[in-house]
């Protein structure tokens, strides 16, 4: 499944209207390819320590050092322990490569502009926040992601300072 | 002025180069200062380098920078000829030095790529004010005859008319269609790039002739016929139906030309001229476009006679070549990358099984030149501090000018070596320990001499080499730093973080590095708005240095740096902790041990201490600091680390001891720096079997649980 996708991701150059579709508790999302530089499997990582939950860790991609974010944990959905369809697409956004673990990633889809709606009137949940628009295949619809906000930090903050109170309630010993 | 940016390597150059003569001529004019005047010597050098920065930003079309050097050349041509008695030397170095500041300017605005849009008309006006001024004190004897007119040839090209009216020009007057003629060209002894000047020429002459040969023919991609053409001239023959008046034109309006040999010839000379240079190089004959010219393929020697004057000429030069900074970063990567590779595959189970000698012994050659290798890369990027330290003069003497103090500055060791990234660091920290050396520290002349000391002070700059570590020592002998008026200061601007009766006095001069500290009264053009002192604390914690202030009363205040020799590569001790493993740089770790029940104790607050021959140390337990599962909890099951930083010990809690390692420091992805800078985390690296070890940062460790 990966080899397939990953051909597919060499074919075509035009790349506007391409999205890699990948699976996440049970709901369909997907990615503009231009971010995706490539799919993995699962590798061992690192854990580092005082970082928000959804961030795993860093692993070792060929030298490079590359943080892991857990899709379902950074979405706020239950942790699913990883298996052989678990997958890490490591995207390029701007100056930071990130890798994201997501259940299995599907196919590329090619949408036209007009089976994207753009700015979709969603509700405010966790997950939605990061769907930039939807794109329409037949009856299904795919969840299209903002790569910026994925990554932006905005929101941390605040997780940051409540952890920050938990640590100095456990520095005191 | 036009930019010429799609010459980017030829901006580089002249960048680097032009930066390079500012500093060189810096040191030189204020070693002359010292020496009490411009020795010959010293004269006929600033008058090279501005010579040269001079002829390259008229290259580079930067006219305002040609202009000031010009001026300051001017000068400096009057006191080469006329060697005036007692010129008034600071004077003259103010002026110089005030030019240079100029340049330095404009050289950082092209630097940005923005327009190098200084204007130095009033730089200029003083130069000339000097210059007469010099002319009127020192008179010409003949001002108007010798001087003058000679320098009109020498620097003004278009007014070179007069001399070159007076240079041979041997040509038969009348202007026919299809006249050939023969140029040799003499550049200036100094003008340097003569081979490219010699191209642009060739290339300009090209659209206004029909044929054109010269020599040496490959001036284009050979820089080595620069010295040709220096020692022989450059030879052009060439074939063309304008007028002689025309082309005579076309070759006055060149610059740097020293002397202009130019005749007509008749039409045989020209095809000798051309059977000449495809006899003797054909191939690096250069044809023009739109001009058939033969080819051929014989390969033979560029210019065999350039080698000898070569290699006395730019001998040195050629040792010596600048890499960009980016590159050696790039080789550096590669090379620890290397190093990884390269254990992983040694150490791999399946390659130690094998029973071969030769592949061990080709293994461990293997290890030998990658270690060599990575020695090498090292070295290569080890830069001595002398540009630094040398630099720190012009500081002191611009100060001592403005203050009227007399300090001399002694530097120590300057040839000792750091990491490029590393100096950079340094050097504003320095600048400012200096500043406020003098400002602050030397007292004015008359305090000095009550206090019975010598009438100028003294500030010692002294590097040398301690371990693995470079110590920096910046030591004056003035008042020495006040304890009292510190502390009163600290409590003003409430920045003591515990009793004063428990602070060692380190700990109080050390407040003196605080962001907003000050206790001069009164703020002067160099210090005393109490920013500059916490430049030197940032820096130095950028690069992983330290700093300690010692002081004593009217003797003095010692101020010491401690920096790494690399930030690259630490020795470094691995450790487990759960699953994690982390590395704590060895330079850090004093013992590790594990302890026995009895000594550890609670001390009333809870927290956690160990105690050891009579002393007690916190413990800092890493799984629970970090959170980390499934680690060892009991004390006694795993191995304490004691680590020291900055006078700071502390116990680190781990599960085990993994092994010692040199291991070369990545920093953590950005994505993670930006979110949250994790106290105790300095980056990361890789291990041989390929995983990832964070690299703890103990002074950010120590500084959690001191008591």
């Amino acid at each position: 499944m990966i080899k397939e996708v990953a051909e597919e991701l060499d074919q075509d150059d035009d790349q506007q209207g391409m999205y890699l579709t990948f699976e996440l508790a049970n709901e369909y999302y997907g990615l503009w390819i231009g971010y995706v530089t490539e799919i993995i499997g699962i590798l061992p990582f690192t854990e580092v320590p005082e970082l928000p939950a959804y961030v795993r860790g860093i692993f070792n991609l060929r030298g490079r050092i590359i943080p892991l974010m857990d899709l379902r944990l950074r979405f706020q959905k239950k942790f699913m322990e990883y298996d052989e369809r678990s997958c890490v697409i490591v995207i390029d956004v701007e100056e930071n490569t990130v890798g994201l673990i997501v259940d299995s990633v599907s196919e590329v889809i090619t949408f036209s502009e007009a089976d994207i709606i753009e700015q979709p009137m969603l509700s405010s949940g966790v997950s939605n926040q990061f769907i930039k628009s939807i794109g329409k295949v037949g009856n299904e619809v795919k969840l299209l992601l903002d790569c910026d906000k994925l990554l932006s930090n905005q929101e941390i903050e605040i997780l940051m300072n409540e952890k920050d109170e938990r640590y100095v309630d456990e520095m005191v010993l | 002025m036009t930019k010429n940016f799609e010459n980017e390597p030829m901006m580089e150059v002249y960048i680097f180069e032009t930066t390079q003569n500012l500093e060189q001529l810096e040191q030189v004019i204020i070693c002359s200062e010292k020496n009490g005047g411009f020795s010959p010597d010293d004269v006929s050098e600033i008058f090279r380098f501005m010579h040269t920065i001079k002829g390259s930003s008229a290259m580079m079309l930067f006219n305002n920078i040609e202009k000031a050097a010009h001026a300051v050349e001017d000068i400096f041509y009057f006191i080469r000829e006329q060697k005036p008695e007692g010129l008034d030397f600071s004077a003259v170095s103010d002026l110089v030095l005030e030019c240079v500041d100029f340049i330095k300017e404009e050289i950082c605005k092209i630097t940005n790529e923005n327009e190098a849009d200084g204007d130095p008309g009033d730089l200029i006006d003083s130069f000339n004010l000097f210059l007469n001024e010099l002319r009127r004190i020192f008179g010409d004897e003949n001002p108007q005859s010798r001087g003058q007119q000679k320098k009109q040839q020498y620097y003004i090209p278009q007014e070179k008319k007069h001399h070159l009216s007076a240079a041979e020009v041997q040509a038969d007057q009348e202007p026919g269609k299809g006249a050939c003629y023969q140029v040799i060209i003499q550049y200036e002894d100094d003008c340097t790039m003569e081979n490219i000047r010699a191209y642009t020429l060739v290339f300009g002459l090209a659209e206004l002739v029909e044929e054109v040969y010269y020599l040496p023919a490959d001036i284009a991609e050979n820089p080595q016929t620069a010295a040709y053409i220096r020692e022989n001239g450059f030879e052009i023959y060439f074939k063309t139906e304008l007028c002689y008046e025309e082309i005579k034109a076309h070759f006055e309006n060149i610059i740097y030309v020293e002397q202009l040999l130019f005749r007509e010839i008749d039409e045989q000379r020209l095809d000798q001229f051309r059977q000449k240079i495809q006899e003797v190089k054909p191939r690096e004959t250069f044809a023009l476009p739109n001009k058939e010219f033969s080819q051929t393929d014989t390969p033979k020697p560029v210019i065999a006679c350039s080698e000898d004057t070569q290699k006395n000429n730019t001998g040195a030069a050629q040792k010596m070549i600048s890499v960009n900074v980016d590159k050696l970063d790039n080789l550096m990567n590669l090379v620890g990358e290397l190093m990884i590779t390269e254990s992983m595959v040694t150490q791999c189970p399946e390659v130690e099984m094998i029973q071969s000698e030769n592949f061990h012994k080709a293994s461990i050659e293997l290890h030998k030149i990658t270690v060599e290798l990575q020695d090498m890369v090292m070295a290569i990027r080890m830069v001595p501090l002398s540009t630094t330290f040398v630099k720190m003069n012009r500081i002191v003497r611009d100060m001592c000018k403005k203050l009227n103090r007399e300090v001399v500055l002694d530097l120590y060791g300057e040839e000792t070596e750091v990491d490029k990234n590393i100096i950079e660091h340094i050097s504003d920290p320095l600048m400012h320990i200096i500043r406020n050396a003098i400002d602050h520290g030397i007292e004015s002349e008359t305090e000095r001499l009550a206090k019975g000391k010598e009438k100028a002070g003294h500030i010692i700059l002294e590097a040398k080499n301690v371990g693995s570590d470079v110590l920096i020592v910046i030591k004056d002998d003035g008042r020495g730093l006040d304890k009292a008026r510190i502390l009163e200061k600290a409590r003003q601007n409430d920045l003591l973080t515990k009793p004063v009766e428990e602070m060692s006095d380190r700990e109080i001069f050390k407040l003196v590095l605080l962001p907003g500290f000050s206790t001069k009264e009164s703020i002067t053009e160099f210090s005393g708005r109490g920013v500059g002192m916490d430049v030197v604390t940032k820096n130095l914690e950028e690069v992983g240095g330290t700093v300690l202030v010692d002081s004593e009363m009217d003797r003095g205040t010692t101020i010491t740096l401690k920096i790494p020799l690399t930030l690259a590569i630490v020795e470094g001790m691995n450790i487990r902790v759960g699953k994690s493993r982390y590395t704590i740089p060895i330079t850090t770790i004093s013992e590790s041990f594990r302890p026995d029940q009895k000594d550890c104790l609670m001390d009333p607050d809870n927290n956690e201490m160990v105690m050891i021959r009579g002393q007690c140390f916190p413990i800092l337990r890493l799984h629970k600091h970090y959170q980390i599962k499934n680690a060892e909890t009991d004390l006694t099951k795993g191995i304490l680390i004691m680590v020291e930083q900055e006078e700071k010990v502390i116990c680190v809690f781990a599960d085990e001891l993994l092994g010692q390692q040199q291991v070369v420091v990545k920093a953590l992805p950005n994505y993670v720096n930006s979110m949250k800078k994790i106290l105790g985390l300095a980056g990361c690296t890789l291990l041989p079997d390929g995983s990832i070890s964070l690299i703890m940062d103990i002074s950010g460790l120590t500084g959690l649980r001191v008591q």
